[in-house]
């Protein structure tokens, strides 16, 4: 088990053989994607499109942060950090 | 009987059955209600649409819930087209017409929205209602949920209107203020919906709660005699109002109901919370989520679920996107209210500025019908426009009161 815990949304607990959450270790979001994907794989294909850029409608937050307002995937990680990955929703 | 299809996902076209889902498994892509538009083509005319209720129903076919078999419809919908002539004539606009939503049974277009939810929710089988809110969807679902006897739980940003949280209370709601913005509400009900059975109105019912505004566009084509308007100015959070009521018109043209549409629509957001503004004057299709800072609270949502769609929308109509300052959000809803009598909120305040903006720029020719959406009612945002009391002051008195009256 990895010292960041990221949080897994329902359409994607598939992979994840129903687990909420699971542990991981990188040095940077992009790291932590990908040792995501050694860990249950495909995970990364449906975070991230053709390009590796995160797709439009994946939103990730790091300790509540959207990682938009940080460095999106080269936003810097460390142990005890918690990664959430959440659908875009309508609202109002 | 129903005329729904599947459920299917907007950017791969994956398609899902009709369950509570609202994102595609594969690309996280929003899923979308699929219908059979021959089918309703065959069945629907302007005659039946006549017979139906005084009611958003009316327009059955074309919603994914069939309240033939039950449920609930509170009278939503169906709300005045008014020919604004006062405000026309100041802004050198000889169609305009101002579609009052603020006369819904909970004093927004969210019912709606809601009134689809519900009904869905409860063919669900769903036993609480739920919702994350700018203010006006939490009053909707309130009273939604007490109309269909199901409990009922809304979350907002703690710092939100007074007058919103006690029309969402009064129906016996359970409150949760949430220190945070509409997004950090949005993440915490998006993480809760995945592990309650509750149906949260924009989350897992969103695919159905969404179709609920496409009755704004069928109404007022209903309403101007069977055909779309020019042009339309619509309020935008998250950019999902602005793209159903197109889509509305379209189905319109496509199931035969009114010739097909040519409508320029434009999207209305206040200047402190305007990120789809900002993508489309960058002319991109991905909007970058902002921190909100704007009176408009109930269009404060920084990362709009919508806004790519939004823009495709602006661009496929050759409408535009305009933010309005801050400070013409209460201009707007001083000039709504002292031209045509109609008290709306600040998301109002923002279509009236940016009619007025559009108009001045002469990009509105004086005779396009032009039709501007008020979509909430004035009482729900009393602190945004407390400055305009200036009451004369005086004692019971003739000569005191006449006084009073000339130092006026």
């Amino acid at each position: 088990m990895g010292n960041i815990t990221v949080r897994i949304p329902t359409p994607l607990r598939r992979l994840t053989s129903g687990q909420d959450r699971v542990g991981v270790d990188g040095g940077n979001l992009g790291e932590v994607i990908v040792a995501l994907n050694a860990s249950y794989p495909g995970i990364q294909a449906r975070l991230c499109d053709d390009s590796g850029a995160l797709r439009n409608f994946v939103n990730i937050y790091l300790n509540g942060e959207d990682v938009r307002f940080l460095q999106g995937l080269k936003t810097a990680t460390k142990a005890g950090d918690e990664i959430s990955i959440v659908p875009a929703v309508a609202g109002g | 009987m129903s005329y729904v299809k599947c459920l299917t996902c907007r950017e791969c076209g994956n398609e899902y059955p009709v369950e509570p889902h609202h994102v595609c498994e594969f690309c996280f892509g929003p899923l979308e209600v699929s219908y059979d538009y021959d089918a309703i083509a065959r069945d629907i005319s302007r005659d039946t649409i006549a017979k139906g209720p005084l009611s958003m129903w009316r327009y059955w076919q074309l919603l994914p819930a069939d309240l033939n078999k039950g449920g609930v419809d509170m009278g939503t919908g169906y709300t005045p087209l008014v020919r604004a002539k006062n405000l026309g004539r100041l802004l050198g606009l000889n169609n305009l017409y101002v579609k009052n939503d603020s006369v819904n049974p909970s004093f927004s277009f969210k019912d709606r929205v809601v009134s689809v939810a519900t009904n869905k929710a409860l063919e669900f089988e769903f036993e609480v209602l739920a919702c994350a809110s700018t203010g006006n969807l939490a009053g909707a679902v309130a009273a939604h949920g007490a109309k269909a006897g199901m409990k009922t739980m809304v979350f907002f940003p703690a710092d939100l209107e007074k007058g919103k949280i006690i029309g969402a209370a009064i129906y016996g709601a359970t409150l949760v203020a949430v220190d945070g913005t509409y997004d950090q509400v949005n993440r915490l009900c998006s993480e809760l919906a995945d592990n309650h059975r509750w149906a949260f109105v924009n989350i897992n019912m969103r695919p159905y709660y969404a179709e609920g505004s496409k009755t704004l566009g069928y109404e007022v084509a209903e309403q101007l005699g069977w055909r779309a308007p020019d042009r339309c100015i619509v309020p935008a959070a998250s950019g999902s109002l602005y793209t159903k009521i197109w889509k509305g018109f379209k189905e319109m043209g496509d199931v035969g109901l009114i010739e097909k549409p040519n409508t320029k629509m434009h999207l209305a957001q206040a200047a402190g919370c305007s990120p789809i503004v900002e993508a489309y004057g960058q002319g991109s299709l991905h909007v970058r989520p902002v921190k909100p800072n704007t009176i408009a609270k109930s269009l404060a949502i920084g990362n709009p679920a919508d806004g790519f769609y939004a823009l495709k929308t602006a661009s496929a109509t050759k409408g535009s996107c305009l933010a309005v300052p801050e400070p013409e959000v209460v201009e707007g809803i001083r000039l709504l209210a002292e031209t045509e009598g109609i008290f709306t909120e600040t998301a109002g305040g923002v279509v009236i500025s940016a009619l007025r903006i559009l108009a001045k720029q002469g990009i509105i020719h004086p005779d396009e019908v032009t039709v501007a959406y008020v979509t909430g009612n004035g009482l729900k945002t009393l602190e945004a426009v407390e400055s305009v009391v200036n009451p004369i002051h005086t004692t019971p008195d003739y000569a005191t009161f006449q006084k009073a009256l000339a130092a006026r």
